[in-house]
């Protein structure tokens, strides 16, 4: 990939994502890094349309930036009195120095390796692509992950359900309503 | 320049890394869990960058494989989230550092 164009999306969006990502570290307020955090998303997203990866990049916008980043600012809002500082642990400081270390060793791995790079051009849409991949050879992941999001979907709602106090009754232990 | 795909390795790396940091350097539970996601992103970046660039007969696999990361995470955040705002109720804080009753 060398267009000019997308040579500066690359780095746009790459300094994008690092930095709102960066951010999340340095905010003071947990809501702001929440915001940042979505930034981060937005920027990957970019990325993978500069890797002709369309469908996945609408599928980051929908899902991360939004229906994730709406779920956490959910989670903050509902814990009040948590803590808004974005504290940090006592294990800052070895954090940050096994973070550098990993990526430290990660890039050299990365740039050390010859990777056997096919020089095709990119994808020309992938949607068509990926839905006959999904139904056809991972049909039954497909099958088990619908599975698993409602797994998922039920225990969310079972693990945040308040039982509504019933009026009259003073018997413990037994199921309101149901 | 032309853009490779060590460039994309370096970016992935980065986002695993800054993740991995805000994961275990963050005293509230829900940035722990930001920490996470950043990392599955990373790992979604480096995915597509193989799909891409790498030698496959069918290079659509990373993406349906992102796809599928993707899911999980949605599932993954939905979950963690709802046990955070119930820890929340039973103890009035989500602070990773006070939550740590098995220790004792």
């Amino acid at each position: 990939m060398s267009g000019a164009g997308v040579v500066v999306a690359f780095w746009v969006f790459a300094a994008l994502s690092i930095g709102a990502a960066l951010y999340i570290v340095a905010a003071r307020n947990l809501v702001h890094a929440v915001l940042a955090l979505i930034l981060s998303f937005v920027g990957v997203a970019g990325l993978f349309i500069t890797l002709s990866a369309d469908f996945v990049a609408v599928a980051q916008v929908l899902v991360y930036a939004g229906a994730i980043g709406v779920l956490t600012i959910f989670a903050i809002m509902l814990t009040p009195r948590a803590g808004r500082e974005n504290a940090n642990s006592p294990l800052f400081w070895p954090a940050t120095v096994l973070a550098v270390l990993l990526f430290g060793v990660i890039a050299i791995a990365a740039l050390a390796t010859a990777w056997p790079v096919q020089g095709r051009a990119g994808f020309d849409t992938t949607a068509a692509a990926i839905g006959a991949a999904i139904l056809g050879r991972y049909a039954l992941p497909f099958e088990v992950v619908s599975v698993v999001l409602l797994a998922a979907l039920i225990g969310a709602i079972v693990l945040v359900r308040t039982d509504p106090p019933t009026p009259g009754a003073s018997g413990q232990g037994e199921l309101s309503d149901a | 320049m032309t853009i490779g795909i060590e460039h994309f390795l370096l970016v992935s790396a980065a986002l695993f890394c800054i993740g991995l940091w805000v994961a275990l350097s963050k005293r509230n539970a829900i940035t722990v869990l930001m920490g996470i996601e950043l990392m599955l992103n990373a790992v979604n970046v480096a995915l597509i960058a193989f799909s891409r660039f790498g030698v496959s007969a069918t290079p659509i696999t990373g993406h349906v494989f992102v796809l599928f990361v993707i899911t999980v995470a949605a599932a993954e955040a939905s979950v963690a989230l709802a046990m955070a705002v119930s820890i929340y109720r039973q103890r009035a804080t989500i602070d990773v550092e006070e939550l740590a009753t098995l220790r004792n």
